[in-house]
């Protein structure tokens, strides 16, 4: 016989949240170790993972809010704030390091207008660091979404971004 | 007939132009009406030639290099698709000096095969280790990888047939064969290499682990950092699976081993072996006490042999051509061979894999050809961010697990980041407490506290007056001995060696006295 399931009430949730978590949880929530696997499925569909979300996650996985929360904040790659339309991964490392990626970042920082954790005014970047990218043949690196850059100078950074600009 | 052209699609590569190079090449043959297969192979680690182009000629593969989407007319022009001559012409891929004097044995298909292609594994000897393994015990599977003197390439350089002995005699009814991929170490690459690069070899090792000590399930723990590796072990396993070599029957032989990639977060501490079993298991990624050790009581708390890619990468040609074969290269109680990552300011940085002896001077300087900005070397960090500042006096160091030691370094995974003299090493220094302080899980005092305390202290130095200097780093020196010898894992254990080495070997930086030279 399955154990009963919690039955305190829920703290409003909105709609399109609640059935991502719930088609995320469904499909994925029985595998040994479950927990990141969910998390990656909430956060790939929306984007982040929700404060609203993770009660219904809890509840779904038969573990407690405080479980959940203490994974979501542990790991440096959930958020749980929106991100901006594309994520630029700027990797801070030794390799980069040595090949001007301090210089690279505060360049990349002023041309966006934003800090580490911060996204564009205009909504189209979300900043992050990042230490190493497997990239460091080709120092320094950055990842955009799942695009990888490598030699990446101050001008080369520019001229990409005016190319990304419609 | 179809000409075969090589471009790689390993991540480096692309994030040098290597798609839209392949596409100019795809139009650029159309449009002239001629029939070119295009191989996305892996790269062969020559990094500064990426994207390196290779064309199969009846001569062998003609390499052609640095190549730009721009290049590609005046390529098909000089008819490289016949080998023709070009300012960008290499010459034969096998012939380029940087590549003949290496060791390849754990990267030999490197950017010979189609890491998308069964078949083309095979034909490179692929599932060799594996056929033999299903012909062997157990035990005697394990005894080949003790004798072959293999050492985990991960960065502890534990044995690795030890460590499977010590789970094959742990009864249990379910046991796990867990790869840490999560290659977290700045300046190594050489498991993103192998996993774009040559797939099937890792997924083989795996299996021939689970037969050797009788587990049937394997996971592979990839860092979010490498999409590209995903996407190619996840095609790869699949392959595997339709074709038998994976699942319940392997290979007739009524064998079972189950695979699977999960995603990591982006946390460096999960490259720790105990954290990262704990993240497996679906919780923050926080050290476990040892003992009980993962081979005893591992993942769900079952015996777990948990191996670096590169170790389980290099368990398939130890099967195939015997433990001998491979413990005859190296020296001393370092055997075989180690793929050495170079990497930072170096102008032919890549992947060289040679048996252990090397010396650091002769990998900086023959292989690397010195800086890339052509300034002289003063700095040297070897095995990661929690390595040593290696002064350009002790580049003499043979690759050696003991010599490295011997001179308070380790090799670790392998990685060499080269700096030139315009390096600040107080800011090094500082940039080591300041990465453990972020990433570290935060389970006991000294890693946690003593690296933020260490980040405050460096300041302090730095901007102190001489007495303020001179009483903060007697502290510094006492705090980096706290965390040494207080902390549960390598990241508080470790991050004071880059802190201490730039004290020993660059007080300069630190005493406000030392001319900066500008870039």
């Amino acid at each position: 016989m399955k154990p009963a399931k919690s039955v305190a009430p829920l703290p409003p949730i909105d709609d399109k949240i609640r059935c991502a978590v719930l088609d995320v949880t469904g499909r994925l929530k029985d595998q040994p170790g479950a927990l990141l696997p969910v998390l990656h499925g909430v956060q790939a569909a929306l984007g982040y993972v929700p404060e609203e979300a993770i009660a219904l996650i809890a509840r779904e996985m038969n573990l407690s809010r405080a479980d959940v929360h203490g994974v979501v904040t542990f790991y440096h790659y959930f958020r749980m704030q929106p991100a901006g339309k594309r994520t630029i991964y700027l990797c801070r490392a030794e390799s980069c390091q040595s090949m001007g990626a301090a210089k690279l970042e505060q360049h990349i920082k002023q041309r966006l207008g934003v800090d580490f954790h911060q996204t564009s005014a205009d909504g189209r970047w979300t900043l992050e660091p990042v230490y190493c990218l497997g990239n460091c043949a080709c120092s320094p690196a950055m990842l955009v979404d799942d695009e990888l850059k490598g030699r990446v100078t101050p001008e080369g950074f520019d001229a990409w971004l005016l190319s990304e600009i419609p | 007939m179809s000409i075969t052209v090589y471009v790689p699609r390993d991540a480096s590569a692309l994030s040098l132009g290597a798609d839209a190079v392949a596409k100019a090449i795809q139009a650029e043959a159309s449009s002239r009406h001629l029939d070119v297969n295009i191989v996305r192979n892996g790269s062969r680690g020559l990094y500064w030639l990426e994207p390196l182009v290779e064309v199969e000629t009846p001569a062998g593969r003609m390499a052609y290099g640095p190549v730009q989407p721009t290049d590609v007319l005046g390529l098909f022009d000089a008819d490289f698709l016949h080998g023709g001559d070009d300012v960008l012409k290499l010459g034969p891929t096998e012939e380029i000096a940087w590549l003949k004097s290496q060791q390849r044995l754990t990267f030999a298909r490197m950017g010979l095969v189609d890491p998308r292609s069964l078949d083309d594994y095979l034909a490179h000897d692929g599932y060799r280790g594996l056929t033999a393994a299903l012909e062997m015990e157990p035990a005697a599977i394990v005894q080949a990888v003790i004798d072959s003197g293999l050492r985990g390439r991960g960065g502890a350089a534990f044995p690795t047939g030890i460590k499977w002995k010590t789970c094959l005699d742990a009864a249990a009814e379910r046991k796990y064969i867990v790869c840490n991929a999560d290659e977290g170490d700045s300046g190594t690459f050489s498991d993103r290499m192998i996993m774009e690069g040559d797939p099937f070899v890792l997924i083989e090792g795996m299996t021939i682990a689970g037969l050797a000590v009788g587990a049937t399930h394997g996971y592979i723990y990839l860092r979010i950092e490498y999409p590209h590796a995903q996407r190619a072990l996840e095609a790869a396993i699949e392959a595997a699976k339709a074709r038998g070599y994976l699942g319940d029957d392997i290979c007739g032989s009524g064998k079972v081993f189950h695979l699977e990639v999960r995603m990591a977060a982006g946390a460096y501490i999960c490259g720790e072996e105990t954290s990262l079993l704990e993240s497996l298991e679906g919780k923050r990624g926080q050290v476990r006490f040892k003992p009980p050790l993962p081979a005893i009581q591992g993942l769900f708390g079952k015996p777990t042999v948990i191996n670096n890619v590169i170790s389980l990468a290099t368990v398939p040609i130890i099967l195939d051509r015997g433990a001998a074969f491979y413990r005859d290269f190296g020296l001393g109680k370092s055997r075989g061979t180690l793929p050495l990552q170079l990497a930072g300011n170096v102008k032919r940085p890549g992947l060289v894999e040679r048996a252990f002896g090397l010396t650091l001077r002769e990998l900086i300087e023959e292989y690397g050809g010195g800086t890339a900005s052509g300034r002289p070397v003063r700095a040297v960090q070897v095995g990661g961010p929690l390595g040593a500042y290696i002064p350009a006096s002790k580049l003499d160091t043979p690759v050696d697990y003991e010599a490295f030691a011997a001179i308070g370094g380790m090799l670790g995974h392998g990685g060499v980041v080269v700096f030139d003299d315009t390096v600040d090493m107080a800011a090094q220094a500082r940039f080591a407490m300041e990465f453990c302080a972020i990433e570290s899980c935060g389970k006991c005092t000294p890693c946690r506290i003593g690296s933020t305390r260490g980040v405050e202290v460096i300041d302090r130095i730095v901007a102190g007056d001489r007495a303020e200097k001179a009483r903060n780093e007697v502290l510094l020196r006492d705090l980096c001995r706290t965390m040494v010898d207080g902390s549960l894992c390598a990241l508080g254990g470790m991050a004071p060696f880059p802190v201490l080495s730039a004290l020993d070997h660059f007080h300069e930086d630190f005493e406000g006295a030392r001319q900066r030279t500008a870039p």
